[in-house]
């Protein structure tokens, strides 16, 4: 072999080389063998190919250069060390060496390769030779590597050879063009003319090579090239190749919508190939044509699903895909296409294709409706319980998403989907707790008629010992758990869910989710002895004396002191936001007391279970005791959530225990004081807790000006990186240092996952409260904080807490007011009332409209196609604004706006912006910016550094192309200008 | 455009790949690897599409043809027709078929320079430039010639004839 043999000095080690190198054909042989194993194998090779490569032999260094590709492709090793090899070999002036040359460039070369700027030469070379299998390679590289330098200089080459009569290279010439198009704008004014001039051509070849190129261009921004509709539409009528029509074809989808008057002229062809055409390829394209882009007209649509349904029928599952995917493009616009087919629909939810089943399942989901979203439902899953369980979760996915759409606008019967949640959350294969759990707690706040239900369904999860063991379902159980804390007055039995809740099994939960344990029971204790108070208030009985208990009260009461303080730190705050709205607060206590009254009630009649003496003495002491002996072994817990909330209620049951019984005891004589104050902190911490939770509108924080000093910067990088430091010593931060912390991980994976969710928001929290201190007012409540935790969506109360004072007064005005208008309740049907906010609640993110960026390319295409005039309407750059440092200026301005349309988009915010114009962007900017500042910080909040990030490459894409312009020094013009089409085709 | 085109054996092992955007080494391997995790478990005679957007991003299609011990797979956006990329599969296989006389996986695995020029006569830079294999089989032979003469007409390397002449 080579490697030994070529160390032997004899000879000239050049011949050694060429004469014992291994071919490809041997590496390849080698690999196969693999009597060293592949990877030891390719690194000797690689270490061989190292030396080879430099080799002064031609033959040697290509042949090295080759195994070299080989082994980068198909073996996925870097080659980039051998750049300026390959830069070699490929001015190699023998063709086979060119050839692996080229092979490896376009194969290795990027953006940053920095021999790049060695080769423009040699390209230029190649593309002027006389040998067409030259310019070929030439072609077909810089196809692949071209970069705006590359672009630039050779576009006079290209535009010769657009012209050329050697079909061969002409027709990679015009492909080229694109990539010569996207990396150097200008190139446009140069070649486009030429490429125009090619769709006459009557070679098919060249034909479907232009078509092609028009077809990925107006992909980016169709609006440009409505002028051309002309040349298009000739090809659509006479072209006979069916790749040059399915390419013409979706030009004319793309332009159609664009010129209302275009679409009445070809929609017509266009059903003459779909009738005519044997290419089921052409077929299909003209009906996704005309359903994605033709769907107006009655007849085309007809015809459309007439052909649909052919393919629907058809054996070939490749057919019956295409046919349901084309149904699902129809659908929300001709339901009845589906309808129509409904049963082929059916019957192939269980085909054996997972496509087809899937494609089933999402036209499924576009028939339900008010009327039979019970029956699909029902259907659907009970046929999940006999799927597989991708499938099984891709149902019940699709059903939690259809049913919760718009506010679960198509849900009327909520008693029933609330089970129907339940139910699902039973299937074995469910994975779906996640966003079960989200509608639980949402169905909560936003749907007061069903919280009765709702608590139902709590209950029966929570006393399910089966359900803990499932690690899927823990979500869902955290949600149920919230649930029954938050909505206890409906429960005919509190007794029974704190046994539930504090169940021995509750070990297998996550800390997270445990933690919501914990303070649902705190809320269930709370309810339990308030109703207690109440109930014993109003009787007039009294108990024997027990002094006792009262001596050992005091005692305890003393040794808690610290508890006591953690305790009542809660009532003061609630003392706080009865200062604000004095009249309010008591309008609401009073509520309260009613409402507390009428459940006991209640349950007076209908079950003698919560009869009066369910609330007796012992069955409260012997709560308590549960209590505390359950959640006795937290305190020594790890985890600050689980530890902290432990303590709150410890400390309560220390601070009240003695008086609860006291006040039984004494009532009415000499102890009443203290009575007074055990029962009035239970009434405060009861009243905290009974106040409702609302959903929270997506645009709520937008609404919140930004107080004066707060510095936001559009860019939240910083804040990544700050915080990829944080992950790690984070988790240890908050688990005290536990050294059981792993193993916990092991057990529960999703407690880690949730952690790792919260807790940037936990170090969001710490800036909150800071903030908080200098303008509280508008942040929620502390005590809510305290009840919501960070795993639930916090309560929006922006009618509390105004501040007169501040300045931004009108703002704050301003969404209260739409809050208040949109969160009037609709009584118009029976359904019951579902809390919507605003427009923003509703309003999804995904909804992106295709942007309308001053793309470069379309810009000079627009400038070539309708003539030089648009140039005097755009107003040239000030020269005092071409000075670098007035330009970075600029350019940060527009950063911002990006920044900004893109939230605008987002938020589907009414203000709008006027449609931008070059000529008055400069004023505009600041002005812009200004409004929206406050606006953005949220939102990017939000979204998270993806979004910011997302946003930053974007804006630095643009910034990449203006230096392009620059560079050029021709500013080219974006009017968004209605191009004008000749009328002999309209 | 089309974003690349793959063959691969039954096994998982790359016979061919080829990608359009640049894309680093490490992240093709790992396409390849998620793109034949899906195919191996799909069941024979169901359709050729596979929802491709959580391996290779938004926007994007896959199809593929199982043929023999070998699955040709061919990723692209929505600027191209699915049943006309399944065509397209069968034109690159008839081309080969032409090629090597009945194409088995080793013709590939010893052929990568010649499947390369085949491939870039039917794709260039993600764009479809030739769909009939008659047209590449011409291409590729004139290619063929002509290598092979550029290296007849010099069989002994320079070195060695410089160092005959002596």
């Amino acid at each position: 072999m080579a490697g030994g043999v070529s160390s032997s000095s004899y000879y000239s080690s050049s011949i050694m080389e060429t004469l014992f190198q291994r071919t490809l054909e041997d590496l390849i042989k080698g690999l196969r063998l693999q009597l060293i194993g592949e990877s030891a194998f390719v690194s000797k090779a690689i270490e061989e190919i190292r030396r080879e490569v430099k080799s002064t032999d031609p033959h040697t260094k290509s042949t090295a250069l080759q195994k070299l590709s080989y082994l980068a492709s198909l073996h996925f090793h870097d080659m980039s060390w051998a750049a300026f090899h390959v830069v070699e070999v490929m001015s190699s002036s023998r063709f086979s060496h060119k050839r692996i040359g080229y092979h490896a460039a376009s194969l290795s070369f990027h953006d940053d390769t920095p021999v790049l700027l060695l080769i423009t030469n040699q390209l230029r070379k190649d593309l002027a030779s006389t040998n067409e299998f030259e310019v070929s390679l030439a072609l077909e590289c810089l196809s692949r590597i071209s970069t705006p330098d590359l672009a630039r200089d050779l576009t006079p080459e290209i535009f010769t050879l657009l012209s050329t009569t050697k079909i061969f290279v002409r027709k990679k010439a015009i492909s080229v063009v694109l990539r010569v198009f996207a990396k150097y704008p200008d190139a446009v004014r140069v070649c486009f003319k030429r490429l125009v001039e090619n769709l006459d051509n009557s070679d098919p070849q060249i034909l479907a090579a232009v078509v092609g190129v028009f077809c990925e261009l107006a992909s980016q921004d169709p609006g440009s090239y409505l002028p051309l509709a002309p040349e298009f539409y000739r090809i659509l009528v006479d072209s006979k190749n069916n790749w040059v029509l399915i390419k013409v074809l979706k030009i004319f989808a793309k332009l159609a919508p664009l010129e209302p008057r275009l679409a009445k002229r070809v929609v017509e062809p266009i059903c003459d190939h779909m009738r005519r055409t044997g290419a089921k390829s052409l077929m299909f394209e003209c009906i996704r044509t005309v359903v994605s882009s033709f769907s107006e007209y009655e007849s085309a649509v007809k015809l459309a699903v007439v052909k649909i349904r052919e393919l629907l029928v058809d054996d070939d599952p490749n057919l019956k895909y295409l046919g349901l995917q084309a149904l699902s493009v129809i659908a929300p616009k001709h339901l009845w296409a589906v309808l129509e087919n409904k049963e082929v629909v059916i019957k192939w939810l269980s085909d054996e294709d997972p496509n087809i089943k899937l494609e089933c399942l999402r036209l499924v989901m576009a028939m339900v409706s008010e009327s039979n979203v019970v029956e699909i439902s029902r259907v659907l899953v009970t046929y999940s319980l006999k799927s597989d369980p991708g499938f099984c979760n891709e149902i019940l996915g699709s059903i939690l998403c259809t049913c919760s759409r718009n506010a679960y606008e198509i849900i009327v019967d909520f008693d029933w989907y609330v089970s129907l949640l339940g139910e699902m959350s039973r299937i074995p294969h469910c994975q779906k707790g996640d966003e079960i759990e989200n509608q639980l707690i949402d169905m909560g706040m936003r749907v007061k008629d069903v919280r009765p239900e709702l608590l139902q369904v709590a209950r029966g999860l929570l006393i399910d010992p089966a359900l803990l063991g499932n690690p899927f379902l823990h979500r869902i159980l955290a949600a149920a758990a919230w649930v029954s804390g938050e909505y206890i007055e409906f429960s005919r039995n509190p007794f029974e869910l704190m046994e539930a809740l504090l169940q021995p099994r509750t070990s297998l939960l996550p800390l997270s989710v445990r933690a919501v344990y914990i303070h649902s029971a705190f809320k269930v204790l709370i309810f339990c002895l308030h109703s207690y108070i109440l109930q014993s208030e109003s009787m007039t009985s009294s108990f024997p004396d027990n002094l006792v208990l009262g001596v050992s009260e005091l005692v305890l009461k003393r040794n808690m002191l610290e508890g006591s303080d953690l305790t009542t730190c809660e009532a003061p705050s609630a003392h706080c936001s009865e200062g604000f709205n004095p009249s309010n607060q008591s309008y609401e206590d009073l509520s309260i007391e009613n409402g507390g009254d009428r459940t006991i009630n209640h349950g007076q009649t209908s079950t003698p279970a919560f009869s009066e003496n369910i609330f007796t003495y012992d069955s409260i002491i012997n709560l308590i005791n549960q209590v505390e002996l359950a959640l006795g072994p937290f305190t020594g817990s790890h985890d600050a959530e689980v530890f902290e909330r432990t303590r709150h209620i410890l400390c309560f049951i220390e601070l009240i225990k003695g008086e609860i019984t006291e006040c039984l005891v004494q009532k009415g004589k000499t102890l009443e004081s203290e009575e007074m104050k055990a029962s009035k902190i239970i009434k405060l911490i009861s009243d905290a807790f009974s106040e409702e939770l609302g959903p929270v509108s997506v645009s709520a924080q937008q609404r919140v000006p930004i107080p004066e000093g707060l510095l936001l910067k559009e860019n939240l990088d910083d804040l990544e990186t700050i915080c990829a430091d944080f992950q790690v010593p984070a988790s240890n931060l908050f688990s005290l240092g536990s050294p059981y912390y792993g193993e916990e991980v092991g057990v529960s994976p999703f407690g880690l996952q949730n952690k790792e969710e919260s807790e940037p928001s936990n170090e969001a929290t710490s800036l909150l409260t800071e903030h908080r201190k200098l303008h509280g007012l508008y942040y929620l409540a502390p005590e809510k904080n305290e009840i919501v935790g960070n795993d639930y969506p916090p309560a929006n109360e922006p009618k509390l807490q105004v501040n007169p004072k501040n300045d931004t007064e009108d703002l704050v005005k301003l969404t209260v007011q739409s809050l208040a208008t949109n969160k009037k309740p609709n009584h118009a049907k029976t359904r019951p009332v579902v809390v919507k906010l605003d427009e923003g609640d509703l309003v999804t993110i995904t909804a992106k409209r295709p942007e309308t960026k001053d793309d470069l390319v379309s810009g000079a295409v627009r400038e070539v196609l309708v003539g030089s005039d648009t140039r005097t309407a755009t107003s040239q750059r000030n020269p005092s604004d071409k000075s670098s440092s007035k330009r970075s200026k600029r350019k940060g301005k527009e950063k911002l706006n990006v920044d900004c349309s893109e939230l605008k988009e987002n938020l589907g915010d009414s203000e709008k912006l006027k449609h931008e114009n070059p000529s008055s962007r400069k004023n505009k900017h600041s002005i812009n910016g200004k409004e929206r500042r406050h606006k953005s910080t949220g939102k990017i909040g939000e979204e998270g550094e993806e979004n910011g990030q997302k946003g930053k490459q974007k804006s630095s894409h643009r910034h990449a192309r203006h230096k392009a312009s620059h560079r050029a020094d021709a500013p080219l013009n974006v009017v968004s200008q209605t191009p004008v089409i000749p009328d002999f085709l309209l | 455009m089309i974003r690349a085109v793959m063959v691969m054996n039954t096994q998982g092992k790359p016979r061919l790949a080829k990608f359009y955007d640049s894309v680093p080494v490490d992240k093709q391997q790992e396409l390849i690897r998620s793109v034949f995790g899906v195919l191996c478990s799909r069941a024979e005679n169901v359709s050729n599409f596979v929802e491709a957007d959580s391996i290779f991003g938004p926007d994007s299609r896959l199809v593929y043809k199982h043929y023999a011990t070998l699955y040709f797979v061919l990723v692209f956006d929505s600027s191209e027709n699915e049943l006309a990329m399944l065509d397209l599969i069968q034109v690159l296989v008839e081309t080969l078929d032409k090629c090597f006389k009945n194409v088995c996986e080793l013709d590939l695995v010893f052929n990568y320079s010649k499947i390369h020029t085949i491939l870039d006569e039917i794709f260039f830079g993600g764009q479809v430039l030739e769909t009939s294999s008659t047209e590449v089989m011409k291409a590729v032979e004139e290619i063929s010639k002509l290598e092979s003469a550029s290296n007849s007409i010099n069989l002994v390397p320079k070195s060695v004839s410089g160092w005959r002449g002596r």
